[in-house]
């Protein structure tokens, strides 16, 4: 889009950070959004746990395209636009399942799971090398790569390799798979719902520690209701910038973690399993680091749309507008293979109690976000939003908003067409 | 196909005196219906007197089979007991946001149907509308409900309730914040 307009406003003297409401209800800016960031961004497409064996697939709708995602009889796992080849009928139809060969039912085109064609009714009637070219194969995305099991695709063949475009948040990738030895995996269920609000105000919503005391009242109340399920735990802790847009919230929080925080509604025998898994991790990575990965709470976006909440459960969750005041969320439950049982049902407990459509605290952030939304007609006349919390301090805390300025910076040099195509370019300094 | 034929393969159809035994499928009704009405004028408290003192309540993911247990699965909703108390305490808050200023419902229980009963239980499906209607938007839940109901001091209580959602997912709704 042009540059009409000034859409993030960057007061460094003053200690001011403001974004124009205009960049949450414009079909200008969305259209140059998908072009300059969902085109051009990695974007997470799933986790390898949900491609065990040959045949494995997911379909799924990645920036407005349908994707389908295989196991390879190689293992290999490939993401392909699941439209046909030939004239465009979406090939496979089914949301998951095993399959070697997925065949198009408009003309009964046959392709494995590598995407290449198998069979072809009439295929006689076609030149010699048709099959041969491949040009009758399902089209792969341009990229596809992975970090510690969480798989990306581009579809900007020019992207910098996925680790260099991870820049700070490899860490606390790595973080969330070294809680498991035999590796992480996403649970059965998938929570997908929708939200009428511009998407920015969800990747705000998701790494915003300012928020929980108000909206989330009822949700510390119930906490303290549920005799035993407050520990006396404070909210307290550190944001940081972790380059290329993406940030992570570090705190501690009176809610128990499977691993590895223990809370007396957990009873004595949770006791017991929950001190096994902390003496696990210090054995494995030592005292301190334990203690940070138990104790400690993580929220963390990749940029643009990829939320890692690991709080009372880890949720990995992902979102795209379908437009300006509207936009389309699916969150999935992320657990280590080997937990017990046990764990695993208060894993899910937890996560639910505060997590996901039905819990006791998202619907409010769904409302508050709508509300935003609601508000944001005015911005004709009430033209900015002010993010500018804790700007000008040393270290921000968790409830500052440094995570949103990284954010945002990140997307105007996007939007404004002027993004640094190398990695780690200047992270938001603490001190402005 | 000759006549036959025809009759074998058409199974018995399930009548509403099958289980008169035990319950009649218009108590049941008279259940459910009062159910609703509790739920669309929000006497939640009134409500939870309905559920046994183990009452739990369910409302699976939509993307997950019917047998799918929540101890190893991710619904939306897994209210155990306490829970289930906690979300009606928490509903009844000004601070429940999503629901204050409250939306307006309708809970439309049909298709009523005893499943199964004995001295000890009763299992019943309905099929059931319900519709949320807050500021400018109306938002249809559409499912099935499986209610297991057990007689306390001649009265049908409720056991367990499990909300199966026919959508694809929650959109546009974007959450399931009152109760189905």
């Amino acid at each position: 889009m042009g540059n009409e307009a000034k859409l993030v406003d960057i007061d460094e003297k003053n200690l001011r950070f403001r974004v124009a409401r205009e960049a949450f209800v414009s079909g200008n800016v969305l259209a140059s959004e998908y072009e300059q960031i969902f085109n051009k961004c990695w974007l997470y497409v799933g986790h390898a746990s949900e491609f065990k064996k040959p045949g494995d697939f997911v379909t799924r709708t990645i920036a407005r395209r349908n994707i389908l995602v295989t196991m390879g009889t190689d293992k290999k796992i490939n993401a392909f636009f699941n439209t046909c080849p030939h004239r465009g009928a979406t090939v496979c139809r089914d949301r998951s399942g095993n399959s070697k060969n997925f065949q198009c039912f408009y003309h009964g085109w046959v392709f494995g799971c590598d995407g290449n064609l198998k069979s072809q009714p009439g295929k006689e009637s076609y030149g010699e090398g048709f099959a041969a070219s491949g040009a009758g194969n399902l089209v792969p995305v341009p990229k596809f790569d992975s970090y510690a099991g969480f798989c990306f695709i581009s579809f900007n063949p020019e992207v910098e390799p996925l680790p260099d475009y991870l820049a700070g948040a490899k860490e606390y990738l790595d973080l969330v798979s070294n809680y498991s030895e035999s590796g992480m995996g996403i649970s059965s269920g998938s929570q997908e719902y929708a939200i009428r609000a511009n998407w920015k105000l969800l990747v705000e919503n998701s790494v915003d520690g300012y928020h929980a005391v108000s909206t989330h009242a009822s949700y510390l109340d119930y906490l303290k209701n549920t005799n035993g399920s407050l520990s006396s735990t404070k909210l307290e802790g550190k944001s940081r910038d972790l380059g290329n847009g993406h940030a992570v919230l570090e705190y501690t929080a009176p809610w128990g973690r499977p691993i590895a925080s223990w809370i007396p509604l957990w009873g004595e025998k949770g006791k017991k399993e929950i001190e096994q898994i902390h003496a696990r991790l210090v054995e494995r990575f030592g005292e301190e680091m334990a203690d940070r990965m138990a104790h400690k709470n993580r929220n963390l976006l990749i940029f643009p749309n990829l939320v890692i909440n690991d709080i009372m459960a880890i949720t990995v969750r992902t979102f795209y507008p379908q437009s300006p005041d509207y936009m389309l969320v699916n969150g999935w439950s992320l657990a280590p293979n080997e937990e017990s049982e046990w764990a695993r049902k208060f894993r899910l407990s937890n996560f639910l109690e505060f997590l996901g459509p039905g819990g006791f605290a998202t619907p409010d952030d769904v409302e508050a976000l709508e509300s935003c939304q609601n508000g944001f007609n005015n911005y004709q006349s009430v033209p900015w939003s002010d993010i500018s919390k804790g700007m000008g301090k040393e270290s921000p805390s968790y409830d500052d908003e440094l995570q949103m300025r990284a954010f945002w910076s990140r997307w105007n040099q996007f939007i404004s067409g002027t993004p640094s195509p190398q990695a780690n370019q200047r992270r938001l300094t603490s001190v402005a | 196909m000759n006549a036959v034929a025809i009759e074998k393969t058409i199974s018995r159809i399930p009548q509403a005196t099958d289980f008169a035994e035990f319950v009649t499928r218009s108590e049941v009704e008279d259940l459910l219906y009062h159910e609703a009405e509790l739920l669309d004028t929000w006497q939640l408290n009134e409500w939870l007197t309905l559920f046994t003192e183990d009452g739990c309540y369910y409302v699976p993911s939509t993307d997950l089979p019917r047998d799918a247990s929540s101890d190893n699965s991710l619904f939306y909703i897994a209210d155990d007991p306490v829970r289930l108390h906690e979300r009606v305490v928490r509903l009844m808050k000004k601070t429940a946001h999503s629901e204050y200023p409250r939306s307006h419902t309708r809970h439309l229980v049909s298709n009523v149907r005893v499943l199964d009963a004995n001295a000890d239980e009763v299992k019943v499906a309905a099929a059931f509308v319900t519709y949320r209607i807050k500021f400018g938007s109306t938002d249809v839940y559409v499912g099935s409900t499986h209610y297991r109901l057990r007689r306390l001091h001649g009265q049908l209580r409720i056991v367990e309730k499990r909300c199966f959602l026919d959508l694809e997912s929650l959109r546009p709704h974007g959450r399931v914040s009152i109760l189905l």
